[in-house]
Parts: structure tokens; sequence; C-alpha cells
């Protein structure tokens, strides 16, 4: 186990910028096959809140756009709750590339994404765990999943996202995160990708303006968790 | 010319026929439904692998092997493994089910446990559990006891994690002494009926 901090660093790579994500047997993904994966435990504040507010029910609806891992999915359904899975930076490879986003402007491509990863009805989710995800989308697809989230949730129901707080970042690292407890991720490295755009709190206000509110988490790492209210 | 004479015999077999190994007991029948095979096929199972070159899990299980395709409904009343492309319906509620990793199956799925190593389109519902193997894809609503997803797997879908009922402990017997004697008996207490 690594820490955290000394994890992001490494992904910056001093050796110049990482290459982009390899490609696997079953679409993009962030890590060659046969590279060791590189794991870190973490706590996160924003997490620890995003469960304050369904750990005491059952039976919720909760979407996960990170992938499917068994410690996501066993934490979640042992709460009672049901698990969506989409896979949404593999769905966005698989869309538009991996490096190019030139198309993420293009409505055409914009709808045929939605379709592929955000395809539910309306306020059909008591919870969504981003995750990193939104980093990496430019600005007209950015917008127009975040419409699509502001759909597909309840109201009062809560998301939890992360985006890097360092602007000066050119590569950011992406990770799949695993759920250890309320309060405590195992943040497993899956190589790094350029963001389509750098965010700051206010930004961030603004992006999500149409939500009751959003709550930040400034972590040591230079990672910004929040937690946003429908 | 002795020579000519051993020529005349018929050749013998290399191993006496008892030495043959007995063929496995009467497995019994997928069936499957006649009505829309391309291009026609066996009703009963068919493996196109090397019996030497089976996987373990396909071991004592019915084939159908990655050579083919199989278009309909399949009922199996005995462990299913699939390495060849499948559209329609799989029902091996009592059995075990596994797409192996040449498999392909786009269909609805329901078995007491299903090992994905290939691919499934389609809800899956296993009444004990589902593991989704590294490099496997799974795409459909899962409803089951218990999941296993391995890193590298692929899902999308949602969820549903069914806890199974709790089976009814027959209630031991008892002493006919204790019997209280008065008590009215209603045909048919205790002996639940089944329907069929």
């Amino acid at each position: 186990m690594v820490s955290f901090k000394n994890l992001l660093r490494g992904s910056r790579g001093q050796n110049g910028p990482p290459s982009g994500p390899g490609k696997s047997s079953s679409g993009v993904r962030g890590r060659a096959q046969n590279e060791p994966e590189t794991v870190a435990a973490r706590q996160s504040r924003g997490l620890e809140e995003f469960f304050a507010h369904i750990r005491d029910l059952s039976g919720l609806t909760i979407l996960d756009l990170g992938g499917a891992t068994q410690q996501n999915v066993s934490f979640i359904t042992n709460l009672g709750h049901k698990l969506y899975s989409e896979d949404f930076l593999q769905i966005l490879s698989e869309t538009f590339g991996v490096k190019d986003t030139v198309d993420q402007s293009n409505p055409g491509q914009i709808e045929y994404f939605l379709r592929q990863a955000l395809d539910y009805p309306q306020g059909h989710f008591d919870g969504v765990l981003i995750w990193d995800s939104l980093e990496y989308l430019a600005p007209a697809l950015l917008n127009a999943v975040v419409e699509r989230l502001n759909k597909i949730v309840k109201p009062k129901s809560y998301m939890l996202a992360f985006f890097h707080s360092d602007d000066k970042l050119e590569t950011v690292p992406y990770y799949t995160f695993r759920i250890q407890e309320v309060n405590t991720l195992q943040v497993a490295s899956r190589g790094a990708r350029r963001p389509a755009q750098l965010f700051n709190n206010r930004s961030l206000e603004k992006l999500f303006g149409k939500f009751e509110s959003v709550k930040f988490f400034l972590t040591r790492e230079r990672l910004r968790e929040i937690i946003i209210k429908a | 010319m002795w020579n000519k004479k051993r020529e005349e015999e018929p050749p013998k077999p290399l191993a006496p026929p008892a030495a043959r190994p007995a063929p496995p007991p009467a497995a019994a029948p997928v069936p499957v439904a006649p009505t829309s095979f391309e291009p026609k096929k066996e009703a009963t199972p068919v493996s196109s692998m090397p019996v030497g070159r089976i996987e373990p899990e396909a071991r004592g299980s019915a084939t159908i092997g990655k050579a083919v395709k199989v278009v309909g409904q399949i009922y199996s009343r005995e462990d299913l493994f699939v390495d060849g492309d499948l559209e329609g319906t799989v029902e091996a509620m009592e059995h075990k089910l596994t797409i192996g990793p040449n498999g392909t199956v786009h269909a609805g799925v329901k078995a007491r446990e299903v090992v994905v190593l290939g691919t499934i389109q389609g809800d899956v519902e296993a009444t004990d559990k589902i593991e989704i193997r590294k490099d496997a894809k799974l795409v459909g609503n899962i409803k089951t006891a218990r999941i296993i997803i391995e890193d590298g797997a692929y899902f999308k879908g949602s969820i549903d994690i069914v806890k199974p009922e709790p089976k009814a402990q027959p209630k031991p017997a008892a002493p006919a002494a204790s019997a209280p004697a008065a008590q009215p008996v209603h045909a048919g207490a205790g002996t639940p009926e089944v329907k069929r």
C-alpha cells in the first residue's frame, strides 16, 4: 500500500507526461494489463457525508458511474440498496476516443453518449457516485451530462463527485474508487488522462447551479470532494 | 503360405471391447425449441471441442461448443457450458450455467448459479450466485443472492440482491405421550399440499 499522495505524485510522471491509457480486449483501460495495480487507502469526508444520508434507509436506488467493483457492489447492496453500475469513462473513451475531445461538442455524439451512459427515467435514482468522471468532459458534453443527472435523480437526493484542485496539472491520474468503509476509500490507479477542463469552487457552483446545494471538502491531496444535493 | 492365411483373417481390434470407456449415463437432454434454428441443428447439446481440450467447468455438463449457434429456448436439467453463440432464453433452474470465454449469449438467463467468462447481453437471474470473471462482459440486470465480480470484468446494469427465503424447518414430531388428546385435528393440517 502506498500513500495516496505518493500515488498522485507518481502518476504525474516525472519522465514526461504519461502516455494515454492502453487498450484492453474489452475496450479502453487506463492500465496495461500486466502492469501491477497501484492501490492506496484514503479517508473521504465526502463519502462519509454521502453515506450519512443513505445509510439509515434501505431500498434506495444508487447509480455508480465508476464501473462495477466487488467492494462497491457488496457495500451498497449490504445496506439494502439496489445498485446500478455504469463504466462512465469506458463509455466516454468508446464514444469519443481517449485523447480527442473535439467531438465532445458534437450534438449528435453527445446525444449518443447520453443514451449509452445515462439512459434512465426521470427521478430514478436516490444517489449517484460520480467519482472523478466529470473532469474529462469538454464544456458542451459536461453541461449536457449534468443536465441529464439533474433529470434522473430524485429531488433531495445526493451525488458525490471528485475534482482535482491543481490547475497546473496537465494530466491527472484517474482511479477506481472502492468503498472500504463509510469514510474510507481504496483508490486504485487506472492510468492518467488529460482533463478537458479544470475547475475552481466558483466554476463548480456554477456548473451545479440547478441543484439545491453544493458542499466542498478540500483534501490534503489536492482532490476536491463535493456533495451535490438535488 | 502361412502368411497369406494370416492376411485373410479379419483385423482384430487393438483393445478388447470391454476395455472401451463406457458411454456416460444418458444425460438429461437439453430441449431446444425447434422453431427457429439457424441452421437446423440437433436437439441435443453439440460440442465441437476435442475431448481433451474441454475447460474444467465443462466436464460433466452439457456443452454448446464454440462453433455452434443456437437460436431458441433452452431448458436444461443438468449443468450447461456455453462456448458458442446463443440467442433466446436459457433456463437451468437447479443447475450451473457457465458462459465460456468464447461464449456470446444474447438471452435472458435463469439458473441456480451463473459463471460468466464470455459475454452476456440480457437479464440474469441466479438463485444462488453469479460470478463475473476477469475480461467477461455482462450488460443486463442481475437478480441474485450473491455476486462475485472480478477486477477487469465489465458490467453495465442493475444488481438486485435477493436473499433466499429460509427453508421451513420441519417441526420435530412431538412424543405421543405428550400430545394433547382432545385437540381437534383438521384434515390436512401439518401435511402441506404440494401442488403440481
